[in-house]
């Protein structure tokens, strides 16, 4: 009996190919799009507890040289002796590999995640030539070195870990880049400017620094796969229901031949759950390639954004494969629980009613349009909240209350238009078209999404584009960027190039905190590139003399904002001593705040600190002949104004990349959307259809009739698409940003992008309506006729 | 007391059990091997010997407070050399440094490891100085000795004055471990008197009392079927000192040896088996199980006493954690001293 029932059921989708197809596909492409994005998120945070754990970056305290360079080894010693447990980290970069050279013995972290179990080991770690621990992209990377090499999977991307000795060697320097602060010290330790004067010390952050500040990019990644997986599920739900309606015939006969309804209802789960499995495992095979796809975008972009590195090559983990199978389950539990309930509690010898079915899925209207503007009027009150969360409660808000007014705002449009129709036929397709609104309502809901979403966020990363190179073309206004290796160097150059240029500019900045912040306290010389170059976000009174006078400083609008500073009130700038703020400036694509103040209250306030890094305005090219003939600077010490923009702007290029490629493909699956609602409807409008071919209109024109149908509700759909958009792009840039990067952008309009866009719609439209569209127009005369002969 | 047979550095997780404790049965190779007849040349043996593989400096004290109480402290520095030719200075070189102070409820310790050649750690004889980090062992002359540790919860800065001489160890400080032959350089001078303070977390404590040092160094001290040892430095309140130690090897034999030091620094050698040590209790210490009451017999001296622990949890949880803390005697000899045990797992 059970054979023979699940015989009959899956018989169902041998002879309705196209819903078996629908339903695969569907959630196949829902979960591959969530599995996608979550895998990039594991990979990324995979590679962020890596790099924490590599460096122990955060977890630990840290003393740096206060000038910004590295620390003596003869510090590290004194520092050691007089009871202060430090460790030191060398650190370089060698063929595009970052070397870290660790201390086993005395690293708070040990060596993260590299284990040191066997006495042999500890000897070549330490003695002979050594071993540098790397992931074997790393390793192949590093080429041809002396020491060992050992594969270590956990090692951060791009990154070897190696003693400090064998780090000495490899980078050619001795001295650390900093030292480890071990968080259990002995009692008696000395104050550090006692031991080691030209030293600072950075408390460790709560929490990995990175982490925080990359939660907001996964998060909003997490948004798009989550709405993706919601448009598929609409195509889910959709394909499910009309299946179990189509299925009440078999199911009656069923049960009259004696199957158990409970029994039937567990098969029917049953085969939904396999069903679902199949589909969440190409799903996640898809989402895989997804992934693979986008994972270097998203490295680069992490890279640039935050500083954060993360391995280009994709990882295969358990966990969100796991993840795309169990939400695959749920997605179809979700979907066809309803459907269930009904088949459960449906009388013995209730008929099927597929149409009515699919008209009445868009049921209570009344109510969705209601929901839909509760939760507009959320959105409107989430305006007034902060933060991070509260903008993205705002966003969703926004976007699911928009999607469930659409069908009501649609259906208001369509009576307009029947009001104002002449003649039969046209009077005829506003009506028809009204009527199928609720079948296609879902596609359309979807659609509107999709759009939205490719509107808001094109219009943030063009405005971001627009304002960033804006900021860089101001910032960058020197011809050359010279660096020196040390102070001693620094100075040199400094007396070398003041005779031969127009200006020099010493870039010269201490590490401190402000209001708990980490900030960088810059020291700025009287200059008026400065006045004419920076745009000031808020100024009071002549901001930039104040500044170059010592009396006020300027703030970098993340730490502005951060730190909650107010125009006029006193801000730290280390040294113990406070300035008013006198402006603020924006500085995009920065994770760290910025206080900028006058040259030589610097110099007072931070006597240590020696510039290494020059900007410089005069004759390019006579400079650099000079700087590398004369003064025998290295060539890799000089950088010109050019690459330095065609570096920072290429950054930007990669960085929206993602967000780009998952545009294309939510747009794609709201298309799908539509050509399956289409295509569902189509098989049971043949009723309706074949009473207006009967008065007289040919087939042809039927044909055309729907295809001027799909691209009308897709171009309703793009029109509200459109506001809905822009409020989501000015969220996105006045609330998301601010909250999760500290600045926030001016919103530009792009009409002729939105235009293409809308274009992009109806081609869309069009391409889903086209083969339901053939197929009316070639439907056989006979089948026609048929409605009027065959009891349905 | 102790040929404190630590560790090469780090080696425990692989060797242990399998060639003695902390790898001190692995073979010396290419290491100097200690010899019968060697002439000890001071104040140079004071200071490091590079050609073997490992060796320590090593400080137990008995105190008593100003307060009342008694404490025991630990002060040791353990060299472990990479490769036979490394330098006393140079890189080849390990260095662990264990300090404590034990009261009758409370133990600290802490431990400090460094590498070698960098200045961080070392020993210098003339004028002596041994040191890790900001730890020292340090004065004009070995007879002569400040004393100073700290960890997170405290400190000690005691001074050492020598009031009678070096104490060798078995033959002419040629010490034999086993039957097979294994054995170290062993030297102490155990007749420091000490005066200081320590830092405890309810404040100082001005102290006095007497300290032990231990010198010894070797390459492979312990033959590969010695699991671990039990070493007793006690002194008695008549003036006469005991060292003595039972290595337990894994079959459940036990190698035996012991010097019975005169109040005038006379040294009376007593080989393999004149020393007997029989565990009378055991207290649970970091979930094992640890002898810390013993009886000691030693006929010939008439000696027949109950070693009791001042407290019982004095476990040093170190990279090779042992077990290392102030004891009392009781029975026909009184005194105090130190008890030190490994390989108990």
């Amino acid at each position: 009996m059970t054979r023979a029932g699940l015989a009959a059921l899956l018989s169902h989708w041998r002879r309705n190919p196209l819903q078996l197809f629908t339903l695969i596909a569907g959630l196949s492409l829902a979960t591959a799009l969530w599995s996608g994005v979550q895998a990039v998120n594991a990979e990324a945070r995979a590679s962020y507890d890596a790099a924490a754990a590599t460096l122990g970056e955060g977890q630990f305290a840290q003393v740096l040289s206060a000038d910004g360079g590295a620390v003596a080894m003869a510090d590290y010693v004194a520092l050691r002796r007089a009871g202060w447990l430090v460790s030191p980290v060398f650190e370089g970069r060698l063929e595009g590999v970052r070397v870290v050279g660790l201390d086993p013995l005395t690293a708070p972290g040990g060596l993260g995640p590299v284990e040191l179990s066997a006495g042999a080991e500890v000897g070549s770690f330490l003695g002979g030539a050594g071993q540098v621990f790397g992931t074997e992209e790393a390793l192949a990377a590093l080429g041809a070195v002396a020491p060992e090499k050992v594969v270590a999977p956990d090692v951060a991307p791009m990154t070897v870990l190696t003693d400090i000795s064998v780090a000495r060697d490899l980078l050619g320097t001795d001295a650390p880049a900093r030292l480890l602060v071990a968080p259990d010290q002995p009692l008696g330790r000395p104050p550090l400017e006692t031991v080691a004067p030209g030293l600072t010390l950075r408390a460790a952050q709560d929490g990995s620094d990175v982490s925080r500040l990359t939660d907001s990019f996964h998060l909003n990644l997490t948004a798009f796969g989550l709405l993706s997986f919601a448009v598929g599920l609409f195509i889910v739900h959709g394909a499910i229901g009309l299946a179990f309606e189509q299925r009440r015939l078999m199911v009656r006969t069923l049960r009259a031949l004696g199957m158990p309804l409970s029994r039937l209802v567990w098969l029917m789960a049953a085969e939904l759950a396999a069903l679902a499995l199949v589909a969440g495992g190409i799903g996640v095979a898809l989402g895989y390639l997804i992934a693979a796809a986008l994972l270097p975008d998203v490295a680069a972009t992490l890279r640039g954004l935050y500083g954060a590195s993360v391995g280009g090559a994709l990882e295969f983990r358990p966990v969100w494969w796991l993840s795309g199978q169990a939400i695959a389950l749920l997605g179809t539990g979700a979907a066809s629980a309803a459907a269930l309930y009904r088949i459960a509690r449906m009388p013995l010898l209730a008929a099927a009613r597929p149409r009515a079915w699919a008209m009445g899925a868009g049921g209570g209207r009344r109510l969705q349009a209601l929901a839909g503007a509760a939760l507009l009027a959320l959105a409107a009150a989430l305006l007034l909240a902060e933060g991070l969360v509260a903008a993205f409660a705002l966003l969703a808000a926004l976007l699911i209350g928009a999607a469930l007014l659409l069908p009501a705002l649609l259906d208001l449009v369509l009576r307009a238009g029947a009001q104002r129709a002449g003649g039969p036929v046209a009077g005829w397709f506003w009506a028809d078209t009204r009527q199928q609104l609720p079948g296609l309502s879902l596609a359309l809901m979807a659609l509107l999404l999709a759009m939205a979403a490719n509107v808001g966020v094109s219009t943030m990363v063009s405005s971001f584009r627009l304002t960033f190179t804006g900021f860089i073309e101001q910032r960058l206004s020197a011809d050359l960027y010279v660096s020196a290796t040390d102070a001693d160097e620094g100075a040199r150059l400094l007396a070398f190039l003041e005779p031969r240029a127009e200006a020099v500019l010493p870039v010269v900045w201490v590490d401190t905190e402000v209001a708990g912040l980490l900030a960088e306290v810059y020291g700025v010389r009287r200059d008026p590139s400065y006045p004419e170059n920076w745009r000031l976000l808020v100024a009071r009174g002549a901001p930039w003399a104040a500044v170059f006078a010592g009396e006020g400083t300027i703030v970098n609008e993340q730490l502005y904002r951060r730190a909650g500073l107010e125009l006029g009130a006193p801000v730290e700038v280390g040294g113990g001593a406070r300035l008013p703020l006198v402006g603020v400036v924006g500085d995009y694509g920065n994770p760290v705040g910025q206080v900028i103040v006058g040259e030589a209250l610097f110099a007072r306030l931070h006597p240590e600190a020696t510039a290494q890094r020059f900007a410089v305005r005069g004759d390019p090219a006579a400079l650099r002949a000079a700087l590398i003939e004369e003064f025998g600077l290295p060539p890799a010490q000089i950088e010109n104004q050019a690459a330095l923009k065609a570096f920072s702007l290429q950054i930007f290029e990669r960085t929206f990349t993602v967000t780009g490629a998952l545009n294309v493909l939510t747009l794609a699956v709201a298309g799908f959307a539509i050509l399956m609602s289409l295509l569902t409807l189509a098989g049971l409008r043949l009723p309706q259809l074949a009473p207006v071919w009967a008065l007289g209109l040919r087939r042809a024109a039927l044909g055309r009739l729907e295809l001027v149908r799909a691209v009308l509700l897709a171009a309703l759909t793009a029109l509200a698409a459109l506001p809905l958009g822009l409020a989501l792009a000015w969220v996105l840039l006045a609330k998301v940003n601010v909250a999760a990067f500290g600045w926030r952008l001016p919103m530009y309009l792009f009409p002729a992008d939105y235009a293409r866009l809308g274009l992009f719609a109806l081609v869309a439209a069009v391409l889903a309506a086209l083969w339901p569209a053939r197929r009316l127009a070639r439907t056989p005369p006979a089948e026609l006729l048929k409605v009027f002969a065959n009891e349905r | 007391m102790s040929a404190r047979l630590v560790l090469p550095l780090l080696l425990l997780p692989a060797m242990a059990g399998a060639q003695g404790f902390a790898g001190l049965g692995t073979e010396a190779g290419a290491f100097r091997m200690p010899e019968r007849g060697y002439a000890f040349d001071f104040p140079a043996d004071h200071g490091p010997h590079p050609g073997f593989r490992i060796e320590w400096w090593y400080v137990t004290a008995n105190l008593d407070g100003a307060d009342g109480a008694t404490y025991g402290l630990q002060w040791t520095l353990f060299r472990s050399a990479l490769t036979p030719d490394a330098a006393a200075d140079g890189p080849g070189q390990l260095w662990m440094g264990h300090a404590a102070v034990t009261t009758e409820t409370a133990h600290h310790m802490t431990e400090r490891l460094s590498r070698g050649g960098i200045g961080t750690a070392g020993v210098v004889a003339e004028p002596f100085e041994a040191w890790i980090d900001e730890w020292r062992m340090a004065g004009p002359s070995f007879d002569d000795l400040t004393l100073t540790a700290a960890g997170p919860d405290f400190a000690y800065d005691v001074a050492l004055s020598a009031e009678g001489p070096l104490v060798l160890h078995g033959d002419a400080g040629f010490s034999v471990k086993s039957a097979a032959g294994q054995a170290s350089h062993y030297y102490s001078q155990p007749f420091y008197d000490v005066v200081g303070t320590l830092t405890l977390p309810d404040g100082e404590v001005a102290v006095t009392g007497q300290a032990w040092l231990d010198r010894e160094w070797s390459s492979q001290p312990l033959a590969a079927e010695q699991i671990g040892w039990d070493w007793f430095s006690l002194s008695f309140e008549d003036g006469d000192k005991l060292m003595g130690f039972r290595l337990r090897e894994a079959d459940g034999g036990a190698f035996t040896a012991a010097t019975w030091i005169g109040a005038d620094g006379s040294a009376e050698a007593l080989p393999d088996g004149r020393l007997a040590a029989e565990p009378l209790g055991v207290a649970e210490v970091a979930g094992r199980e640890v002898p810390v009451r013993w009886r000691l017999t030693l006929a010939e001296k008439g000696l027949d006493v109950t070693v009791a622990a001042l407290n019982e949890q004095a476990w040093m949880d170190s990279a090779f954690p042992y077990w290392e803390g102030p004891v009392t005697v009781t029975g026909s000899h009184a005194g105090r001293g130190y008890l030190e045990m490994t390989g108990y797992e």
